[in-house]
């Protein structure tokens, strides 16, 4: 379009079109809203992810403030008297519910009078990091005074990595989350990854394209696919709980109701990956006397396996996000202490998110938006590495 | 029988063996598919034999947990619809006409960074969504409306269809990219011969040969509206008997409802906790026709351009 040599009279050209700058503008227009849409989608993404880092990445500092701590029989019985009572309010309840346990651990600080960083309220934290806060006028006072002597300071907030949920907002973290996270994911992975690769490889090597089994299959993990998580939460209750009688809660039913969710995604990619497979490597190994199966296990699957492990990782990666049916099946209990077994109650990092955005403290909302930036840090670098297995292991062949 | 035979006759058997096992995961997911519809009609049917389905459908109060509890549906049903259409109403046009510019105007370099970037729009999980909707967009809208001089609810119907409209908007603009890219170039190049602008070849031979795709495309996206849950638990009302045409008022859905209904104190063989599955068969059924029309669309416009890598 670029190089031609356009006639000079207007008039002469029998092919000129008078409403041709018209139609331009018009093209242009058109383009301009295209182009502005994708922005807009583009935009969205972009004000979501500062938002969240904005709410979120205080909470990865916590106040802390230097207090005198008396160690000693009385004290340790009523663990308020620790500290001197003008700064009670303002350090954690269960910071100073912990001591008596340290103490424990620690003899030696029996009978001795110690200066240490305790753990702020976190009314205290709110008012430092500028946040709405609610502290009594007289309690501000000696506040403003301990700040004064910089006896005030935001440290990294390990025990948001370290301890499980709590209802004192200071004291929540997020690791029961991630612990129960990770069993539920391990249960959905031994099942879904199995069975979806071996329906993979069935409905690709075995069955007959044409037949009407394979047909009605192939239907019903396309429909599967498409029904609304929250209905897979009811299967969950009505089958795994109610039927089979699974504790409720636990990593084990909230794993097997999310691995029925992951088997069709799982399905779908293990069956391009099989189908990426040039039919000249079956025929060469049915040439050397192998049978069906050798091929299928020798050399189709170990070629087509960075595929399928890349549609697996990806599947996870959604069912790490996944909320409504755990929330059906109990997966929102409170859970204070990691779970040490996939019978045991548990949580998962979606519904701990859920938790917290329901409290009504202030200091949780920061919380959860630092969950949420966890959540999303693990998920981005799963699909990355989905995308980098892919990008390493592609064949063309 | 020889040595050989024998051998033969093992290595078939194992095969078989190997076969069956194929075949018996392959059912997994139709007995998964047929497990949701059987344990959801059972306890569906378990409701209606205690209440009307006719009043479900068409009756307007909702009062779970009373003494002479009633089931009308009727205006959850209303505010599902008005959800899932501002849902619509944005995510529509900015996914298409998304598609439309990745397709047809990007250059390979813009293409190859954007797409990464809408799917990370679509692999963010709805509960943050959720919290982005109670947090940041519903006070938002309220301040707006408050300086307008007009009033709205926290709970708005407009919040949760808006970011669930965001929600969708990459489920619209990738399936309709792959549809628009599908769109044989001889049709575009024949246009373009004959005088016709980039726009124009655009608006009146792309995309209505790409029609039935974009269709399936919306199509799959309101079934993925009507099944959100937790964008609307988080931000969307609870009341299940207020009709309203106002989307800065409060509004409930279907799914609101089924995990009020399950996470409530309630027996499970009562009628209030069997609603959340009378729902359910409700939103099965839609979500599933839904599907498989938008299939059905999907199989037409393969044939049309006989082509098999959709």
């Amino acid at each position: 379009m670029a190089n031609f040599t356009p006639i000079k009279k207007k008039e002469k050209n029998i092919f000129y079109d008078p409403n041709l700058s018209k139609r331009h503008a018009k093209a242009k227009i058109f383009k301009g809203i295209a182009i502005s849409a994708l922005i807009m989608s583009l935009l969205f993404l972009f004000i979501f992810l500062s938002d969240m880092v904005n709410k979120g990445v205080g909470a990865f500092k916590q106040t802390y403030i230097q207090v005198e701590v008396t160690y000693n029989a009385k004290t340790l019985k009523d663990t308020r008297q620790l500290i001197e009572r003008k700064y009670r309010t303002l350090i954690s309840r269960a910071w100073l519910r912990d001591i008596p346990r340290l103490v424990k651990e620690n003899p030696e600080l029996m009978n001795t009078t110690q200066v240490v960083w305790a753990l702020a309220d976190d009314q205290v934290d709110m008012y430092m990091k500028n946040q709405y806060y609610k502290i009594r006028p007289k309690h501000k006072a000696t506040l403003l005074e301990l700040i004064e002597n910089n006896r005030v300071e935001k440290h990294f907030n390990t025990i948001f990595f370290t301890k499980g949920d709590s209802k004192i907002a200071e004291n929540s973290g997020i690791l029961s989350a991630m612990i129960g996270t990770i069993l539920t994911l391990l249960v959905t992975m031994a099942v879904a990854f199995p069975i979806g690769v071996a329906t993979a490889v069935y409905l690709e090597e075995f069955a007959d394209p044409n037949s009407k089994l394979s047909s009605f299959i192939e239907i019903n993990i396309n429909n599967l696919a498409a029904i609304p998580s929250i209905l897979f939460g009811l299967l969950g209750l009505a089958i795994f709980i109610n039927l089979f009688g699974m504790p409720r809660s636990s990593a084990l039913v909230g794993g097997l109701t999310l691995a029925l969710m992951t088997l069709p995604i799982i399905i779908v990619s293990s069956r391009a990956a099989l189908r990426s497979v040039p039919a000249s490597i079956r025929q060469a190994g049915y040439g050397l006397g192998l049978t069906k199966i050798q091929v299928v296990r020798d050399h189709v699957l170990p070629l087509a396996f960075p595929g399928v492990m890349t549609g697996s990782i990806i599947g996870l990666a959604q069912a790490m996000g996944e909320t409504a049916p755990l929330i059906i099946v109990g997966m929102i209990a409170f859970i204070p202490d990691s779970p040490t077994s996939i019978l045991d109650a548990a949580t998962v990092m979606p519904a701990q998110i859920f938790t917290w955005a329901g409290m009504p403290e202030v200091a949780y909302i920061e919380r959860t938006a630092a969950g949420i930036l966890v959540l999303l840090s693990v998920l981005i670098s799963f699909n990355a590495f989905a995308v980098y297995l892919r990008k390493k292991f592609e064949v063309k062949w | 029988m020889s040595h050989f035979q024998n051998k033969q006759k093992s290595i078939q058997l194992k095969e078989d063996i190997i076969k069956y096992l194929l075949i018996s995961a392959a059912g997994i997911s139709v007995l998964t598919t047929f497990g949701i519809l059987f344990s959801i009609l059972f306890e569906a049917i378990d409701f209606f034999s205690l209440k009307s389905f006719t009043y479900f459908l068409t009756g307007n109060e909702w009062s779970p947990g009373t003494a002479n509890s009633k089931f009308g549906a009727s205006a959850i049903f209303a505010g599902t619809f008005m959800i899932t259409f501002i849902a619509i109403a944005i995510a529509l046009p900015i996914g298409v006409f998304s598609a439309i510019y990745m397709s047809e105007y990007a250059s390979d370099k813009v293409r190859s960074t954007v797409k990464p970037l809408l799917e990370i729009l679509a692999g963010i999980p709805t509960v943050v969504y959720g919290f982005f909707a109670a947090i940041t967009v519903a006070p938002f809208i309220v301040s707006v409306c408050d300086s307008l001089g007009v009033s709205a609810s926290y709970n708005s119907a407009l919040a949760a269809g808006v970011v669930m409209g965001i929600m969708i908007i990459p489920v619209i603009s990738s399936l309709s990219d792959d549809v628009i890219s599908a769109v044989p170039d001889s049709l575009r190049k024949g246009s373009l011969a004959l005088g016709m602008t980039q726009a124009e070849t655009i608006k009146d031979i792309v995309l209505p040969s790409a029609m039935p795709g974009i269709i399936s495309a919306t199509l799959l996206g309101i079934s993925k509206a009507l099944g959100e849950t937790m964008i609307v638990v988080m931000a969307a009302g609870m009341n299940a008997n207020k009709f309203s045409i106002n989307p800065l008022e409060d509004m409930t859905t279907v799914t609101v409802q089924i995990v009020a209904a399950l996470t409530g104190d309630f027996e499970f063989d009562s009628p209030d906790t069997l609603s959340a599955f009378a729902l359910g068969l409700v939103l099965f059924v839609v979500t599933l026709t839904l599907n498989i029309v938008s299939v059905m669309l999907i199989k037409k416009f393969k044939e049309k351009y006989k082509m098999s890598s959709l």
